[in-house]
């Protein structure tokens, strides 16, 4: 690249930032599948039927928002879904064993925060390229998870622990208040404090990151330690909602946080993207697989659309990206 | 400038390869001007010039990587065309790089013939006995004694060197084009290369030879050829010159520099100590000393651990022993505690190592004085859209806005949101690593008038330049380098580009 000698004054970017253009657009799609879906089947609007949809997103966007913190640094955590069901086992015992569910909850996201550190450990300390240090890792936490319950199904939990996943306050699912407050703290994690700025310059260019003075290696720490203790959390609602646990529960959580998080606007090559593109992504990803149950489209044909989706997203970013610079 | 493309007689009368009128010019750079070479049958031919001066363009040139814009190939009188490697490779030009070509994981007979195996009688293989055989045969007429299915990797630095030389001479090598070949040799090794130079020269190959070492130069050269600036300034033989009239022809490049500079009458206090410092990069014993109000430079070629002094100091590599004494205490750690007790690094390469190219103009301001700017940690978009405004129009930054992506701006403009970032956090030092490179006059010009400002407001600079012209004109002193230690100091009086090339360049 060479330098253009005499000053090009470049026309600005428009008045709204990047971001909020992609989030627009993606609020506009997830109205548009709403309109689409309303018209072609007469339960879609049902309070039941949007309050479902919601309860579904959030249980995603859980795992994902921790995940997007990951992707803003242009790493990818594998693991999460692992996490999920080691630290459900996990604190699945614990409530079982002392009949104490905050201890129970407590545990399990504390399990979660520990595998995230531990992720966070094995990209910073031993440069493990974070793909490959959590694809361990899920294999690693897959081990230890069916060791663990060795074929065993942890069942039946407090009244009171089961509100979590199913229960309900003023007429809306507690898991969408939760969905609310992490939405809330996520994107002012990464857009209002000096932390989110500094994973975002880390994403764009980890060298010029570490060359402005910023703690790379422990920024890095703190994202993985949060992707963990998301995917706790999310362990917790999830134990509550299926009131039992599983060895294999996590299993198909990963993809579909991924999803969520490319569907949403954040670029795998890092510093691109917020978290609220994710939640759009996880409800955009919730709505078309609850069309297709209202709509009677057999469940075999999800993941297909769930991989069109994605590459569609991903290729309409990189298209408007390209444009702009 | 001489067209005539001979100041002196040939040894044979037609030269094996002549370059007629040779230009090539970079958007923004004329690498190479009219320039005139000639190699003649069994000659070495030295090539010589200061960083910059046009070696590269032209060893590319000659073996096909680049294009000329202009010029005639005339190969033993007729004219030819050289617009590919390939073309080269016909014509028996081979180039031997700093940067090996070899895979490392296979052996040297693989090696020697990549892509040019003998086949097996069962296709699609290779005759394993023919290329141990053939590779054994070519080591041999180069004087290599080493079992040819040794893996390239366990060989050291001069071994490969040796193997890419077999490459070359296996594919008929008439001319071998060498970039610093002694750079990574040891004396004994130098001593083996040598005799293989005067060896192959025997057999007629003609070795275009490219040197930063005077010795070698007298030693080895039959003729010399000297480019400043992309243009030939002269074609000699060594006994006909001193190595300080070589170096006179090196230097006195012609840049328009018009800054004015008050330059500091009395230093302030000490403000950066450097003692026998040493990191595992190359450089060691380095001690410098960097007071308030001064602009230091920091000289010497490409390669002779200049940035790795800048990044030692930093924290950006690991200090293997001495002490950096910042400010009155002695420092240590990564660059995030560097930045935050008052020292800034403006790279040498501001696109992939200063910016988040695809971030804001804003965001790049403000990313090293974040902690500073918004102390509760709590980020406030807006305020720091302010304080990006202020050092716009503070650095006149040609930019539409403060949100306008920094990949978009000029090189000039980059470069004062790279220098901006640091004023923003408030630093006391900056060290600079090539402040001006890819940067037009006018740019070149306000950036070290703001230098200037910045130490006369208290602050110290440690400038690290390859433009000798802009170290004489811009620095209160300068530390020049040489194969990873300081070679020398030159005070303001002392501070020519004939000392600097002089303290520069090898003379043992």
């Amino acid at each position: 690249m060479t330098d253009i000698t005499k000053e090009a004054i470049v026309p600005s970017r428009s008045l709204l930032s990047q971001d909020a253009v992609q989030v627009f657009y993606r609020l506009l799609a997830a109205l548009l599948i709403c309109a689409v879906l309303a018209v072609l089947s007469d339960s879609f609007l049902s309070l039941g039927n949007i309050l479902n949809v919601l309860r579904q997103a959030s249980l995603t966007f859980f795992i994902a928002s921790g995940l997007t913190l990951v992707v803003l640094t242009a790493g990818l955590d594998l693991s999460v879904g692992a996490n999920v069901a080691l630290s459900a086992c996990i604190a699945g015992t614990v409530i079982h064993k002392t009949g104490s569910p905050a201890l129970g909850i407590l545990t399990g996201i504390a399990c979660g925060g520990i595998v995230g550190l531990l992720n966070g450990v094995m990209v910073t300390a031993l440069r493990i390229p974070s793909f490959i240090a959590t694809y361990g890792m899920l294999w690693v936490l897959n081990g230890l998870t069916y060791w663990y319950m060795a074929g065993e199904t942890l069942h039946g939990f407090p009244a009171g622990f089961r509100q979590i996943g199913s229960g309900y306050l003023f007429g809306l699912p507690i898991p969408v208040y939760l969905l609310l407050v992490f939405l809330g703290i996520g994107t002012l994690f990464a857009q209002r404090t000096i932390w989110g700025q500094e994973i975002y310059a880390i994403g764009a260019n980890p060298v010029a990151a570490r060359l402005s003075g910023i703690p790379v290696a422990r920024r890095l720490l703190l994202v993985y330690a949060v992707s963990g203790t998301m995917a706790g959390l999310a362990s917790i609602i999830f134990l509550s909602r299926l009131n039992s646990a599983e060895a294999d529960i996590g299993e198909s959580l990963t993809l579909p946080a991924i999803a969520a998080v490319l569907i949403g606007g954040t670029s795998l090559f890092g510093g691109v993207g917020t978290v609220f593109g994710t939640f759009i992504g996880a409800l955009i990803l919730t709505l078309v697989l609850n069309g297709m149950n209202l709509l009677s489209v057999s469940a075999n044909w999800q993941p297909l659309v769930t991989g069109i989706i994605v590459i569609l997203a991903v290729w309409l970013d990189m298209k408007t990206r390209r444009r702009a610079q | 400038m001489s067209t005539a493309a001979l100041a002196i007689e040939p040894v044979s009368p037609t030269p094996l390869l002549e370059l007629r009128g040779i230009s090539k010019e970079f958007p923004g750079v004329k690498a190479l001007d009219d320039v005139s070479f000639a190699v003649f049958p069994g000659e070495v031919h030295m090539l010589l010039g200061e960083n910059g001066a046009g070696k590269s363009s032209l060893m590319k040139v000659l073996c096909g990587a680049y294009r000329a814009d202009a010029g005639e190939f005339y190969y033993k009188g007729e004219k030819v065309a050289i617009s590919s490697t390939a073309d080269a490779q016909k014509l028996g030009i081979a180039v031997i790089f700093q940067e090996f070509s070899l895979v490392p994981h296979l052996d040297i007979a693989q090696n020697i013939f990549l892509g040019r195996e003998p086949k097996g009688r069962i296709p699609c293989t290779i005759d394993r006995r023919r290329i141990l055989a053939d590779a054994r045969r070519v080591l041999g007429t180069i004087g290599f004694d080493i079992d040819p299915s040794t893996i390239v990797d366990k060989l050291g630095v001069a071994q490969q060197q040796m193997v890419e030389i077999a490459k070359a001479i296996s594919q008929n090598a008439r001319i071998l084009v060498m970039d610093e070949p002694t750079a990574a040799l040891s004396d004994r090794e130098t001593e083996l290369l040598f005799a293989l130079i005067a060896r192959l020269k025997a057999d007629g190959v003609s070795i275009v030879y490219i040197s930063h070492r005077m010795a070698e130069v007298f030693a080895l050269g039959d003729r010399i050829t000297v480019l400043r600036d992309g243009r030939r300034i002269d074609g000699v033989r060594p006994e006909d010159v001193t190595p300080d009239q070589l170096v006179r022809m090196m230097v006195g490049r012609n840049v328009d520099m018009t800054y004015p500079r008050n330059f500091a009458d009395k230093p302030g206090e000490l403000l950066l100590e450097v003692r026998g410092l040493t990191a595992s990069t190359g450089i060691s014993d380095i001690n410098i000393e960097v007071r308030r109000g001064e602009i230091v430079g920091l000289c010497g070629l490409v390669g002779s651990g200049r940035s790795e002094v800048a990044r030692a100091i930093f924290g950006a590599d690991p200090v293997t022993s001495g002490e950096i004494v910042f400010d009155g205490k002695s420092i240590s750690g990564e660059p995030d505690l560097a930045a935050r007790r008052g020292i800034a690094l403006i790279p040498e390469s501001r696109k992939s190592e200063g910016l988040a190219l695809l971030r804001s103009v804003s965001d790049n301001l403000v990313v090293s004085a974040l902690r500073k700017l918004f102390p509760s940690g709590l980020f406030d978009q807006r305020s720091a859209q302010r304080t990006s405004d202020g050092l716009i129009r503070q650095l006149r930054i040609a930019t539409p806005s403060a949100r306008q992506t920094v990949g978009l701006l000029s090189g000039g403009n980059q470069q004062k949101v790279v220098i901006g970032k640091w004023l923003a956090a408030g630093s006391k030092l900056f060290i600079f690593d090539e402040p001006t490179r890819g940067i037009d006059v006018g740019a070149k010009s306000e950036i070290f008038a703001l230098i200037d400002r910045l130490v006369a407001e208290g602050a110290a600079a440690l400038m690290i330049s390859s433009e000798q012209v802009e170290i004489c004109h811009v620095c209160d002193r300068a530390y020049v380098m040489r194969e990873g230690r300081i070679a020398g100091h030159l005070t303001r009086n002392e501070l020519t580009e004939e000392n600097i090339v002089r303290l520069g360049m090898h003379h043992a």
